[in-house]
C-alpha cells in the first residue's frame, strides 16, 4: 500500500517544486472563459444560457494541457521504466500518479468554477451543480486522459495528438454535464444527468487503469 | 482449424492465396452494384413523400451501416491481433481504417444532400448525425494515432488498444446524443421487420452487400501492399520484388 501512497505524494512533492506546470493550465482555463463573453457579447442573458458550456469545455481543455505531462517526465528519466518491470500493481501505481493528476487539476478547477460561474452570470444553485457535475466528471477526465497519454508517451510533440485521441471519448461527458447545469437553469431535476456521469465515473475507475498500463506495456517496448 | 488459421495467417501464405481470393469479391462486388442500381434506379419506385430523392437512400444507408460494421471489424482485429500477435489481424486492422474513414463521410455527405430537399437545411445536431460524425473523429484519431509511430508493429498495438476503447464508447456515445429530440426518421430496417416497400428493400440489400464485397476488396489489396512493406526485410519479399523487376 506505501508504495502507492509514496508515488502519489512524490508527483505532488514534483508539482509543488515546479508550481507553473500546475499553475499554467489552471490559468489557461480562468483566461480562455474570460475570453467568451468578449467574443460574444456582455450581456448577462446571452452569457448565462452558453456558461455551462463554455466553462465545461475549457476545462476539458485545461485537463487536456495538463495530461501532456503525466508521464512524460517519468518517461524521460526512467522512472516509468522502472514501474513497469517492478513487481508492484501497475494499474494501482498508475492510479495513484492519476489521482495525483486530479488533486493538482481537478480540485482547483472545481474550486475556480465559482467565480468563473459568476463571470458568466450563473445564478447560485446552477453554481452548485456545475461544481456537483465537476466534482463527478473531472476524475473521469484525469483517468479517460491517462489511457492517451500512455499511448503517445514515447511520440515526440504530441501534443496535438493526444487531444485527437482524447477529445471525442470525452464526449458523452460533456454532454451529460453541460445539460445537468442548464437543466438547473430552468429550475428541472438533474438526478438523471448526475447518475450517469456517477456511472461513467465508476466504470472508469475499475477499467481505465487495466487499460492505460496494457497501453504503456506497448509504448515502453 | 487453428493450425489452418495460423497457416494462412502467415504473411507470405496470406500474399499468395489473397492474390486468388481477390477476383471472388471484386466480380460479386461488380455484379451486385450494377444490379443493385437498376433496382434502386429503375425498378423500386418513388416514395409518396419525398420523391425521387429518396433514392439517394441506397447509398446513403449502406454507407452508414458499413462505417459501423468495419469499425466493429477494425476493433475486433486489432483486439485478435493485441492477444494472439498475428501479425495478420493486425495489417487487415490498420488497412480497414481509412476505408472505413471514407465510408463514414460518403455517409455525411449523402446524409447532407440528402438533408437539404427533405429537411430544408444541410446540417442538424441530431442523435445518430452527431454520432456519425463523432465516428468519423475516432477513425481519424486512429489514423493519426497509427502514423505517429517509426515503428509499424508498435503503431498497430497502440492504436488497436485506442480502436477497442472507441468501441466500448460508440454505444455511450450514441445513447448520450440521443438525448436531444431527433430530427432523423426513425430506422426502417430491422431484423424482424421491414416497414418499407419491397423493392426498395431488395435495392437497399443489394448495394449493402455490393459495399461489403468493395470493402473485402480493397481489405485484401491493401493488406497485400501493407504485408510487403512490413516484411520488406524477409527473404521472399526480396525475391518477389526481384522477379518484379526482370
Amino acid at each position: 500500500m506505501n508504495i502507492y501512497l509514496n508515488t502519489l505524494k512524490r508527483d505532488l512533492r514534483v508539482a509543488i517544486r515546479n508550481p507553473s506546470s500546475v499553475l499554467n493550465p489552471l490559468l489557461f482555463f480562468v483566461i480562455s472563459v474570460s475570453l467568451f463573453p468578449l467574443a460574444i457579447s456582455p450581456e448577462a442573458a446571452t452569457l448565462s444560457q452558453i456558461a455551462a458550456g463554455i466553462i465545461w469545455v475549457a476545462s476539458m481543455l485545461a485537463v487536456l494541457l495538463s495530461l501532456n505531462a503525466l508521464f512524460h517526465h517519468d518517461f524521460e528519466n526512467g522512472v516509468l521504466e522502472q514501474m513497469v518491470i517492478s513487481h508492484h500493481s501497475l494499474p494501482l501505481l498508475i492510479l495513484s500518479k492519476i489521482a495525483a493528476h486530479w488533486i493538482l487539476t481537478g480540485i482547483p478547477i472545481i474550486l475556480l468554477s465559482p467565480l468563473l460561474g459568476l463571470f458568466l452570470f450563473l445564478d447560485g444553485e446552477s453554481i452548485k451543480i456545475l461544481m456537483l457535475t465537476l466534482l463527478l466528471a473531472t476524475p473521469s477526465l484525469s483517468l479517460i486522459g491517462a489511457i492517451g497519454a500512455s499511448l503517445i508517451v514515447g511520440i515526440k510533440n504530441s501534443g496535438m495528438l493526444l487531444s485527437l485521441l482524447i477529445l471525442p471519448l470525452y464526449i458523452p461527458i460533456l454532454i451529460f454535464a453541460s445539460s445537468a447545469v442548464s437543466q438547473a437553469q430552468f429550475g428541472l431535476d438533474t438526478t438523471g444527468q448526475l447518475y450517469f456521469l456517477s456511472t461513467i465515473l465508476v466504470v472508469s475507475i475499475m477499467a481505465t487503469p487495466f487499460v492505460s498500463s496494457v497501453a504503456l506495456k506497448i509504448s515502453l517496448e | 482449424m487453428w493450425k489452418w488459421i495460423q497457416a494462412f495467417a502467415s504473411p507470405q501464405n496470406f500474399y499468395r492465396i489473397s492474390e486468388k481470393i481477390i477476383p471472388w469479391f471484386w466480380y460479386p462486388f461488380i455484379a451486385l452494384t450494377l444490379v443493385g442500381l437498376y433496382w434502386a434506379l429503375i425498378v423500386s419506385p418513388a416514395d409518396y413523400q419525398q420523391g425521387e430523392s429518396v433514392r439517394i437512400m441506397y447509398v446513403h444507408v449502406p454507407a452508414a451501416w458499413m462505417s459501423l460494421f468495419i469499425y466493429v471489424v477494425m476493433a475486433t482485429a486489432g483486439g485478435i491481433g493485441l492477444i494472439w500477435q498475428i501479425k495478420l489481424a493486425n495489417v487487415v486492422a490498420s488497412v480497414s481504417a481509412p476505408i472505413g474513414a471514407a465510408f463514414t463521410f460518403l455517409a455525411l455527405v449523402t446524409g447532407a444532400v440528402w438533408g437539404k430537399p427533405m429537411w430544408g437545411t444541410w446540417w442538424v445536431w441530431d442523435a445518430r448525425l452527431t454520432s456519425e460524425l463523432i465516428l468519423l473523429f475516432l477513425y481519424l484519431a486512429y489514423i493519426s494515432l497509427n502514423n505517429a509511430f517509426d515503428n509499424p508493429k508498435t503503431a498497430s498495438k497502440a492504436s488497436s488498444v485506442l480502436a477497442i476503447v472507441g468501441l466500448v464508447n460508440i454505444p455511450i456515445i450514441y445513447y448520450s446524443v440521443e438525448w436531444w429530440n431527433s430530427l432523423h426518421q426513425g430506422s426502417s430496417v430491422s431484423v424482424t421487420k421491414v416497414s418499407m416497400q419491397i423493392d426498395m428493400f431488395y435495392a437497399l440489400l443489394l448495394i449493402s452487400f455490393a459495399f461489403k464485397f468493395l470493402y473485402g476488396t480493397l481489405v485484401l489489396m491493401r493488406a497485400r501492399d501493407e504485408i510487403l512493406v512490413r516484411e520488406q526485410n524477409s527473404r521472399w519479399v526480396k525475391e518477389i520484388v526481384m522477379e518484379g523487376d526482370k
